[in-house]
């Protein structure tokens, strides 16, 4: 078994290896974010916006009147890799802190859309009638509806906390889980095994475990890591219009928020958050492209 | 087997059902909220006699289902109430606002459309080729960056680097056209770069998938010239999917436009839901949420009835 994944890895495309990378070097950072981090989470450390290791201007009427990184970094035990944001907290411990708040909150949220998606779906599928009808017709209302401006309309109303955000976000991504599932499940629900099973007596939460959800696993993965992707973004999108997670709580969307002043004075910081959001979503995708096309043959045309 | 019009008929009354079905939602929710909403709003530093008036001008002491019933019937002839947060009527702070918004999405598909079904026919026709890897792994990366990251990219090239257009795009009612279209060149081109890898992707996989089917093979194993497979057999069995194509980005461009008018400060429709939302004037935010919304499933409705009219088979379902 492990040989066997080892060896699809080895023979896998370039792409694909450097997606399990990214992830990897991401979910590591955000394991050990306490360890490797060179300062606290909130702890301000310098002045706001200073340079990171790409300073090399020394003269105080340089463009940027800042000094270089030695310099800037003299008098600390641990140097500002990535500079200062809004509030002169070092950048790196920030991006650190980001990674765990974001990646885990993006990851609950997924799983918690996936139970939901995924037991309606296959509940729609073996009970079929008025139970299919009724979920489809609701999923049909909510899908119709634009994602972020029903999520904005529900946050306006119930507030911005965390629980409230993986909930909504979890409830309007179970609606395309949900519509997948069904399908899927629709499928293997009229083969031969099941129906032996059914007539078995087996119950339906055994039929809906046991016989439908191993046979409908890979397309189900695949789409875990796209939805991930999407939830990702649409969490970072909201953190940077200021309905995400709140302050101080490091988080990539509203570091890009925060330090988006910046820009005009021609510094990168807002960048950085930015970059790792699209790097993160890069890496997802480019596994996700590898295993659809290995696992199922799907999706070739894309 | 509906005619035509009753099916349009259908999915219309459908669209307006989802409308009034998710603002009915949103009142309920507002009821079922576990505490009491105007206290929310005002602090816990705001007097009894505060929030007890606050509530009466919100009519959150009227049951729930009387106040929607106002508010849907006031709603439906223009009236959309005021702003809790100045006061000021909606329907005026929306107005400008709403045709600014359009204005922005007008000029980013004005370009978009074309530029990306050329792009994704190339990419489809010469498939497997530099080109199509290129415009794949292209599409691929801009999909995967946040709205707002293409937007800094294009702030720091465009206009800190090489100071070609302003970083905020202010734009008034009587401004010339050259000067709006200037005004908001960068939120534009934003939008044109997300949503040409969109729509370039879905119409490459429709052609790609429209090239692989039988009648297309029969007539190339017929001997028949290219030019003629793509003009007389690809063509007509594809303008559905591709309008399809076209309507669906149209409708995910209404939307992606509410994060791009944040990061330019552009005065749109998107800038005051979001400002609405973390001041949680109600009034304003379902108004506005609702035109959005409106606009998208008046977009995706049309994107249904196009590719009906384009393709006669999708009359009669199976």
């Amino acid at each position: 078994m492990l040989r066997d994944v080892l060896k699809a890895l080895l023979n896998a495309p370039w792409s694909a290896k450097l997606g399990l990378v990214i992830i990897v070097i991401n979910v590591t950072l955000m394991v050990f974010a306490p360890v490797l981090s060179p300062f606290p989470e909130t702890e301000v450390v310098g002045d706001v916006w200073e340079a990171g290791f790409w300073a090399n201007d020394c003269t105080p009427e340089g463009i940027a009147a800042y000094e270089c990184w030695d310099e800037i970094n003299r008098d600390r035990e641990h140097k500002v890799l990535l500079g200062t944001d809004h509030l002169g907290r070092d950048l790196f411990t920030r991006l650190l802190y980001g990674a765990r708040n974001t990646i885990s909150i993006a990851l609950v949220t997924t799983i918690l859309s996936f139970a939901i998606g995924i037991s309606c779906g296959f509940l729609a599928a073996t009970l079929r009638g008025w139970v299919d009808q009724g979920l489809s017709r609701f999923v049909d209302v909510i899908m119709a509806f634009p994602t972020l401006i029903f999520a904005l309309m529900i946050l306006s109303v119930v507030g911005t906390s965390v629980g409230v955000l993986i909930v909504v976000i979890a409830i309007l991504d179970a609606t395309r889980v949900y519509r997948l599932s069904r399908a899927v499940a629709m499928d293997v629900e009229v083969m031969e095994y099941v129906e032996v099973a059914r007539l078995r007596g087996e119950r339906i939460w055994w039929l809906m475990r046991r016989e439908i959800l191993p046979n409908t696993l890979p397309p189900l993965v695949a789409e875990f890591g796209l939805r991930f992707c999407f939830v990702f973004l649409f969490l970072s999108a909201l953190s940077f219009l200021g309905l995400g997670l709140q302050p101080p709580t490091a988080d990539w969307g509203s570091m890009v928020k925060e330090n988006a002043g910046a820009i005009t004075f021609g510094i990168y910081t807002p960048l950085v958050p930015a970059a790792a959001i699209a790097i993160l979503t890069i890496g997802v995708n480019l596994v996700v492209d590898w295993f659809l096309r290995k696992a199922a043959g799907l999706r070739d045309e894309y | 087997m509906d005619s035509l019009p009753v099916m349009v008929g259908k999915r219309l009354v459908f669209g307006v059902v989802t409308l009034i079905a998710i603002s009915l939602m949103i009142a309920v929710g507002v009821e079922l909220l576990p505490g009491d909403l105007a206290q929310a709003i005002l602090g816990q530093s705001a007097t009894p006699e505060t929030v007890a008036a606050f509530r009466r001008e919100l009519g959150l002491d009227l049951p729930w289902y009387t106040r929607y019933i106002t508010w849907l019937g006031n709603f439906m002839t223009g009236d959309m109430g005021t702003s809790l947060a100045n006061k000021r009527e909606i329907s005026e702070l929306i107005g400008t606002r709403l045709g600014n918004t359009i204005f922005l999405a007008a000029s980013a598909a004005i370009v978009a459309v074309p530029l990306a079904v050329f792009l994704g026919m190339m990419a489809a026709l010469y498939r497997e080729t530099l080109f199509d890897k290129m415009i794949s792994m292209t599409t691929l990366s801009t999909i995967s960056f946040p709205e707002f990251f293409v937007a800094y990219i294009l702030i720091v090239l465009l206009s800190v680097q090489w100071s070609v257009f302003p970083s905020i795009s202010n734009i008034a009612p009587d401004m010339p056209l050259g000067r709006k279209l200037y005004a908001v060149a960068l939120p534009a081109l934003t939008l044109i770069l997300v949503v040409v890898a969109h729509m370039m992707r879905m119409t490459r996989a429709a052609i790609i998938s429209l090239m692989m089917s039988p009648y297309i093979e029969m007539a190339r194993l017929k001997g028949i010239k290219r030019s003629r497979i793509i003009i007389h057999h690809a063509f007509p069995n594809a303008l559905s999917p591709v309008i399809n194509v076209i309507v669906l980005n149209l409708a995910y461009l209404v939307v992606g436009v509410v994060v791009v008018e944040v990061v330019f400060v552009y005065p749109g429709l998107g800038q005051l839901l979001v400002d609405s939302v973390s001041k949680r004037d109600l009034p304003v935010v379902q108004a506005s949420g609702l035109i959005f919304a409106g606009t998208y499933v008046l977009l995706n409705l049309t994107a249904d009835v196009l590719s009906i009219l384009a393709n006669p088979r999708l009359r009669h379902p199976k």
